[in-house]
C-alpha cells in the first residue's frame, strides 16, 4: 500500500487545459492541494487564474484534463463536487435588488440546509455584516458586500473555498478585515484565493502558484519562493563620509538611496556582506549600517511573469 | 427563484393587466360589455392575449439577460442545481405571476353573470375554457420568453425578441397563412402552428387533447431549448 496516498488531497488538478478558440487561456497545467492549505494564485491579467477558479467550481468546462474535489471527481459528478465548494466569483455579483438576510436564505434554501435561520445569522455573525443584515445589497458599500458574498460562498460550511479576487476595490480598513476572516478561515478549510497583488498573498497564503499566459511558471511555498531568488543579492549598508560613486569593488554595483544609506548589488556573489566588510575593514572605514535585502515576492513575480 | 414577487416588476405588471382588461372590458364604449347587449366576456378573451403580448416579455426580459449581464449566473450555476430546474423554477415562478394576473378577473365573470337577462345566462362552459385556454397561452408566452431573455445578455433585447415570438405565434403564422402562395394548401397547417387557432378552438368550451398537446410541445420545446443555449453560454 502507497501511505502517500493517505494525505488527502482536497484539490487535484491534472492536465488540464481550456481553449478560447485558438488561444490557451490555461495550458496543460496539474497542481496538488492538500487538506487545509492557504494558496494563491498570483498571475498578470488573463494569466489564466479566473479561468482556472471557474473550471474547479464548475461553471465552464475544460477540453482537457481532470479536477477532483474531496476525491470527487468535478466533471463526472458535479451535484456532488458542487456541494463540496464555496466559490466567489470575480467581481462578486448578487442579487442588488434582494435584502442580505432574503439573499442568503435563499442560498441555504438552494443547498438543502435544514435550520435556515440559524445558519443564516450564524454567518452575519461571522462575516461581521449585523448591522447590515436587514439592508437591500445595493444599499450597502463595497466591503460588506464583500462580506456577503464570503458569506454565500460559506454557508453551506463547505471543504473548499474558491475566491476569485476577493480584496480587489476595497479600501485598506476593509481590506484588513477581509483578510483577517480569511486568514481565520484558512485554519479549518482549503481556500484558493487569485489576486494580483503580492503583499495579499504574503499576509495570507502558505503556499503560491504563479500563472502566466495559461502555464504554471512556479509552484511553492511562499517562503521558500522568496528565498529561493538567490541570483541577484542585494545589500543595504551605509559607511560614514561615503556615497556610492567613492565605492569601488569588483562584480558589485552601488547605488545611493536615502539618508545616505547606499544599495549594493551583485549577480555572481555568494557572501556580498563578508566582501562589503572586508572591503570596508580594509579601507578603515566606518561602517555604520550592514543588512541582508530579502528579495520580495514582487521580484520574483516579475522576473517570472515578464 | 421568487425575484418576481420581492421586485416591483411583478406588480406593476398585473396592475397594468387589470386595469387595462377592465377598461376595455367595462368602460370603453367600443369594446365595452356594457353597451355590445350580449351578457359574455369575448371582448375580455380576445383583448388579454395583446395585453400579454407586452406584459410577459416584460416580466420575463430580466429572467436570464441580467443574470448573464451581472454575473450572478456563475453563483446559480456552480449551485448544486440542474439547470433544468433553474428553467423550471423561473418559468414556474413567471407563470404563477400570469396566473396571479388572471385570478381577479374572475370578478368580471360573476359581474356579467347578474347582469345577464335572465340572470345566470352565461356560456359558464365556454369561459372555463377561455381561461384554460389564457393561462395555456401566458404559459407558451412565458416559454418563448424565456427562450429570448437566455439568448442575450441585454434586457431591452431579450424583450424585444420576445416580444416578436409572442408576436409571430401569436399573429404573424395567421397572417402568413393567409398569404395567396399558402391559400388552399398550407394555410391549414400553418395557421395551427400559431397559438391562436388552438386558443379559439379551447374559448368554444371545448377541451381538446390535440390543443392541450399543442400548448404543451410548444411549451418544452422552448424549455428545452433555453437549456440547450444555456449550456452552450456557460
Amino acid at each position: 500500500m502507497n501511505y502517500i496516498t493517505l494525505q488527502s488531497m482536497s484539490v487535484k488538478v491534472q492536465n488540464l487545459s481550456k481553449l478560447y478558440g485558438s488561444q490557451r487561456a490555461v495550458d496543460n497545467i496539474s497542481f496538488d492541494i492538500p487538506d487545509g492549505q492557504v494558496i494563491g494564485f498570483l498571475g498578470p491579467n488573463g494569466a489564466g487564474k479566473s479561468t482556472t477558479m471557474k473550471m474547479i467550481a464548475g461553471f465552464i468546462e475544460p477540453n482537457a484534463g481532470s479536477i477532483e474535489v474531496c476525491g470527487i471527481p468535478v466533471l463526472e459528478q458535479a451535484m456532488l463536487s458542487k456541494q463540496k465548494i464555496g466559490y466567489l466569483p470575480e467581481n462578486n455579483p448578487l442579487y442588488y435588488d434582494m435584502y442580505v438576510k432574503e439573499y442568503l436564505s435563499f442560498v441555504a434554501n438552494v443547498h438543502g440546509i435544514r435550520s435556515i435561520n440559524n445558519r443564516v445569522a450564524e454567518m452575519i455573525e461571522m462575516t461581521g455584516l449585523d448591522r447590515e443584515q436587514h439592508k437591500k445589497i445595493q444599499h450597502l458599500s463595497k466591503g460588506y458586500k464583500q462580506r456577503v458574498g464570503l458569506a454565500q460562498a460559506m454557508i453551506h460550511d463547505p471543504e473548499v473555498l474558491i475566491l476569485d479576487e476577493p480584496t480587489s476595490g476595497l479600501d485598506p480598513n476593509q481590506l484588513e478585515d477581509i483578510r483577517s476572516l480569511i486568514v481565520n478561515l484558512g485554519k479549518e478549510k482549503t481556500v484558493i484565493l487569485s489576486t494580483h497583488i503580492m503583499q495579499e498573498v504574503e499576509a495570507m497564503c502558505e503556499r503560491v502558484i504563479i500563472l502566466n499566459k495559461g502555464k504554471i511558471a512556479a509552484d511553492n511555498q511562499v517562503a521558500r519562493l522568496k528565498s529561493g531568488n538567490k541570483k541577484t543579492q542585494l545589500v543595504r549598508l551605509k559607511i560614514k563620509g561615503k556615497s556610492a560613486s567613492k565605492l569601488q569593488l569588483n562584480h558589485v554595483k552601488f547605488k545611493d538611496i536615502e539618508d545616505g544609506f547606499v544599495l549594493a548589488q551583485s549577480n555572481n556573489s555568494e557572501v556580498l556582506t563578508e566582501e562589503i566588510f572586508r572591503y570596508c575593514a580594509s579601507k578603515e572605514w566606518v561602517l555604520q549600517h550592514l543588512s541582508q535585502e530579502e528579495s520580495s515576492l514582487e521580484d520574483v513575480f516579475k522576473e517570472l511573469t515578464k | 427563484m421568487n425575484q418576481f414577487f420581492s421586485s416591483l416588476v411583478g406588480y406593476i405588471a398585473i396592475g397594468i393587466f387589470l386595469v387595462l382588461s377592465a377598461l376595455f372590458t367595462f368602460v370603453f364604449p367600443s369594446t365595452s360589455v356594457l353597451d355590445a347587449g350580449f351578457a359574455s366576456l369575448d371582448t375580455f378573451f380576445s383583448n388579454a392575449p395583446l395585453f400579454f403580448l407586452f406584459l410577459i416579455p416584460a416580466i420575463t426580459m430580466r429572467m436570464f439577460a441580467e443574470e448573464f449581464n451581472t454575473g450572478t449566473i456563475e453563483l446559480l450555476l456552480t449551485r448544486p442545481l440542474k439547470i433544468i430546474d433553474i428553467i423550471g423554477g423561473k418559468f414556474l415562478a413567471a407563470l404563477m405571476l400570469v396566473v396571479f394576473s388572471i385570478l381577479p378577473t374572475i370578478v368580471y365573470y360573476f359581474s356579467i353573470y347578474k347582469l345577464a337577462v335572465p340572470i345566470g345566462n352565461v356560456d359558464t362552459g365556454g369561459i372555463i375554457g377561455s381561461y384554460f385556454g389564457l393561462i395555456l397561452l401566458g404559459a407558451s408566452f412565458v416559454a418563448l420568453g424565456t427562450f429570448s431573455s437566455a439568448i442575450t445578455n441585454n434586457q431591452i433585447i431579450a424583450f424585444l425578441i420576445g416580444v416578436l415570438f409572442c408576436f409571430t405565434f401569436y399573429m404573424g403564422l395567421d397572417f402568413l397563412a393567409k398569404m395567396p402562395v399558402f391559400v388552399g394548401r398550407l394555410d391549414y397547417f400553418i395557421e395551427h402552428l400559431g397559438v391562436n387557432a388552438h386558443y379559439l378552438a379551447m374559448s368554444k368550451g371545448v377541451i381538446d387533447t390535440r390543443d392541450l398537446l399543442y400548448f404543451l410541445s410548444l411549451i418544452i420545446i422552448f424549455l428545452l431549448l433555453t437549456k440547450i443555449v444555456l449550456t452552450k453560454r456557460k
